[in-house]
C-alpha cells in the first residue's frame, strides 16, 4: 500500500483556513466563538459536512449486500474510506482497517476479545496512570473476568511516563501493553517508538490510542509496528460515531470476533456459523456508511492541508501560548512534559477550574473544566480538576491572545 | 415571605443587570457571603458529589419548618447554593415539596440545572426536595 505524502504547501494560511470551518464564525454569548477544546472533539470542515450530506442526498443505500446501483455506489464509497484511512496510517493492508464506532469501541473490541482468548490468572495486563477512562476500564473489566492482573506505569511530577518503572514492570505475565500516544489532559507525547521496542522483545503486544495524535502527527504504522492503533473519526475533523482499530493482520486473525450479526458472516446455520474474513469479521450489523465517508473526506482535507504545515503551526502555537500563559501571576501548568502536544491544563490560584471555565464562556471562549475522565491523573496531582485548553491548527495567536486576557478578566471577577 | 415572593424578588434584583459580569459579580459576591455550613456538618453524607464541583447541603427541621445550610468548593455555584437556600429556607416541607424553582431559569442560568453540567446543583435541589417530601411524610404519620 502506497503511503500518500502530504501535498505540500507554502505555508499555513490559518485565516484562510478558518473559512473552510462554518462553525468558527459563530457568535457564542453575542461575541466571536473562541473554540480551544477540540481535545473533546474538532469542527468540520465544510467538504466534510457536504461529502456526508451528498451520501444521504445522492447515493444513500446499504453497503456490501445490495444487488442495485445505489448499493454498489455506497459500497463503493465505504471501501474507499477505507483505503484512505489505510494510506494516511500506512497500513499494509486495506483489511486492517476496522471502523468502529470511536476510539472507546475499537479498545473495547480489542480487550473483550483478548480477554476472552488469551488473559487467565496469573497473567497482567499493562497500562499507565495518565490514561483516559476508556483506556482504564474496558482492561479493568477483562481484567476482572479473566483474574488477570492491571499495572499501570506512574509518571512524574512533569506528566512524563516513567520508562525505569515500565521495563521493571514488564515480566513474561505481560500478554499486552496498552498506552496513549499522547495525554488528553497535558498533552504530553509518549516515547511509543522505546515502549514498543521494549514491548516487543519480549514478544510482547501493543495498543496505542491515538485519539490525542492522529490529528497532530504523521503516524507511520509500518514504521512505528504498534500491533494495535485506535482513534475517533470526530477528533480528526470527522463525523461522531465513527472511528478506527488498525490491528495487524497476524492478531485481527487470532482474535474472536467482537459481536455477532449482519456482514460478519460467511454462512450461518442452526448447527454452525463461518465468521467472515478481515476486515468485516469485526464490522458486525449496517455500519456507520455515511461516518465512514465523512472521515475519508476529513482525512483528504488534512492532507491537502499537509499535515507536516499543521504540526509546524501547532507547535509554533503551543510555544506561544504556553509563553503567554506563563505570564499569568498565579497560573500553574499541570505536566509540564519536555515533547508535547495539543493540550494545556492549568490552575490559577486556587480559584476552581469550573468557575474559571464559566466565566470564560461567558466571553465566547470555549475551553475543557472537569476531571477530563481522567480521575487517576488528578488524585495523582491532588486536584479536584483542570482548565484544559486544547489547540489546533485552525486556531491563531489572537485565539490564544482572547484567552489569556480572558482568564485575567475571570480572575479579576473571582478574587 | 413565600417561596415565589423570593423568587420574584431575586427575577426583579437580576433585571436591573445589564451585562454578564454585574450578573456573575453579584453570584460571585453571594458566594463569597454565604453563611459556611458548620465544620461539623461537613460531612461525607451531606456531601452531594456533582462531577465538576462538590457540594454540602445541611438541613433542620425547627417549629415545622426546614432550614438549609450550604457550601461548595466552586464560588459560582456557591453564589447559586445562597440564592437557593435563600428562597426555600424557612418554609413548611409542605410548601418546599409543592414548589416550582423557576427563578433560575428567569436569570438565564438554565444550564446550571441541566444535569450534564453536574455541579451539583441539580442534585441540591433534588436533595432539598426529597428532605421535604420525608419530612411531609413524616408529619403525616405523627
Amino acid at each position: 500500500m502506497e503511503h500518500i505524502a502530504n501535498i505540500e504547501t507554502a505555508a499555513l494560511d490559518v485565516k484562510q483556513i478558518r473559512k473552510d470551518f462554518p462553525i468558527l464564525q459563530e457568535l457564542v454569548h453575542g461575541k466571536p466563538l473562541v473554540y480551544l477544546d477540540n481535545g473533546a472533539t474538532t469542527q468540520k470542515p465544510l467538504s466534510v459536512i457536504e461529502t456526508e450530506a451528498r451520501y444521504y442526498e445522492e447515493y444513500n443505500s446499504n453497503v456490501h449486500r445490495g444487488v442495485h446501483h445505489l448499493s454498489q455506489v455506497a459500497t463503493n464509497a465505504y471501501e474507499k474510506a477505507r483505503e484512505i484511512v489505510a494510506g494516511f496510517i500506512n497500513a499494509a493492508q486495506t483489511h486492517e482497517i476496522i471502523f468502529t464506532k470511536g476510539t472507546t469501541d475499537g479498545i473495547n473490541l480489542v480487550a473483550n476479545t483478548m480477554g476472552r482468548r488469551f488473559l487467565k490468572a496469573g497473567d497482567s495486563v499493562i497500562i499507565s496512570a495518565m490514561e483516559h477512562h476508556s483506556n482504564i476500564v474496558p482492561w479493568q473489566i477483562a481484567c476482572e473476568e479473566s483474574g488477570a492482573t492491571l499495572k499501570v506505569i506512574p509518571i512524574n511530577e512533569r506528566g512524563e511516563l516513567r520508562m525505569d518503572a515500565y521495563e521493571e514492570l514488564l515480566d513474561d505475565t505481560v500478554k499486552i501493553v496498552a498506552v496513549t500516544y499522547v495525554s488528553n489532559t497535558m498533552g504530553t507525547i509518549n516515547p511509543v517508538e522505546d515502549i514498543i521496542a521494549l514491548a516487543h522483545a519480549r514478544k510482547i503486544p501493543v495498543l496505542l490510542d491515538a485519539a490525542q495524535a492522529i490529528q497532530h502527527m504523521s503516524i507511520d504504522v509500518q514504521a512505528l509496528q504498534p500491533d494495535f492503533l485506535v482513534f475517533s473519526g470526530h477528533k480528526i475533523y470527522g463525523p461522531t460515531g465513527i472511528g478506527v482499530l488498525y490491528g495487524t493482520t497476524e492478531w485481527l486473525e487470532k482474535l474472536p470476533p467482537y459481536q455477532g450479526g449482519g456482514d460478519m458472516i460467511k454462512t450461518v446455520t442452526f448447527s454452525k456459523t463461518t465468521y467472515n474474513e478481515l476486515p468485516y469479521k469485526f464490522e458486525a450489523g449496517t455500519p456507520n456508511i455515511a461516518g465512514a465517508i465523512g472521515l475519508g473526506a476529513a482525512i483528504q482535507y488534512l492532507q491537502q492541508v499537509g499535515l507536516d504545515k499543521i504540526q509546524q503551526w501547532e507547535e509554533q502555537l503551543l510555544a506561544y501560548a504556553l509563553e503567554q500563559l506563563r505570564q499569568i501571576d498565579g497560573l500553574r501548568f499541570i505536566g509540564n512534559a519536555a515533547h508535547r502536544s495539543g493540550a494545556i491544563s492549568f490552575l490559577v490560584h486556587d480559584i476552581h477550574p469550573f468557575d474559571l471555565g464559566e466565566l470564560l464562556d461567558q466571553q465566547g471562549i470555549a475551553v475543557r473544566t472537569g476531571h477530563h475522565c481522567c480521575e487517576p491523573l488528578m488524585d495523582e496531582f491532588k486536584i479536584p480538576g483542570t482548565v484544559r485548553a486544547s489547540l489546533t491548527f485552525y486556531n491563531t495567536k489572537e485565539d490564544i491572545d482572547k484567552l489569556v486576557a480572558g482568564i485575567k478578566r475571570a480572575v479579576s471577577m473571582l478574587r | 415571605m413565600t417561596i415565589n415572593e423570593r423568587q420574584e424578588e431575586i427575577k426583579s434584583d437580576f433585571e436591573v443587570m445589564s451585562n454578564w459580569e454585574d450578573k456573575y459579580e453579584y453570584i460571585i459576591q453571594l458566594g463569597k457571603d454565604l453563611p459556611l455550613i458548620s465544620e461539623e456538618h461537613k460531612v461525607p453524607e451531606n456531601l452531594i458529589k456533582g462531577c465538576q464541583s462538590r457540594v454540602w447541603l445541611h438541613t433542620e427541621l425547627r417549629d415545622g419548618k426546614l432550614y438549609f445550610t450550604g457550601d461548595s468548593d466552586a464560588v459560582i455555584t456557591k453564589g447559586l447554593i445562597s440564592l437557593m437556600i435563600y428562597v426555600l429556607s424557612g418554609h413548611t416541607p409542605k410548601d418546599i415539596a409543592s414548589s416550582d424553582i423557576y427563578f433560575i431559569d428567569a436569570i438565564g442560568l438554565s444550564s446550571h440545572l441541566s444535569p450534564t453540567r453536574s455541579n451539583g446543583l441539580l442534585s441540591m435541589l433534588k436533595q432539598m426536595k426529597l428532605y421535604a417530601v420525608a419530612y411531609q411524610a413524616k408529619n403525616n404519620q405523627s
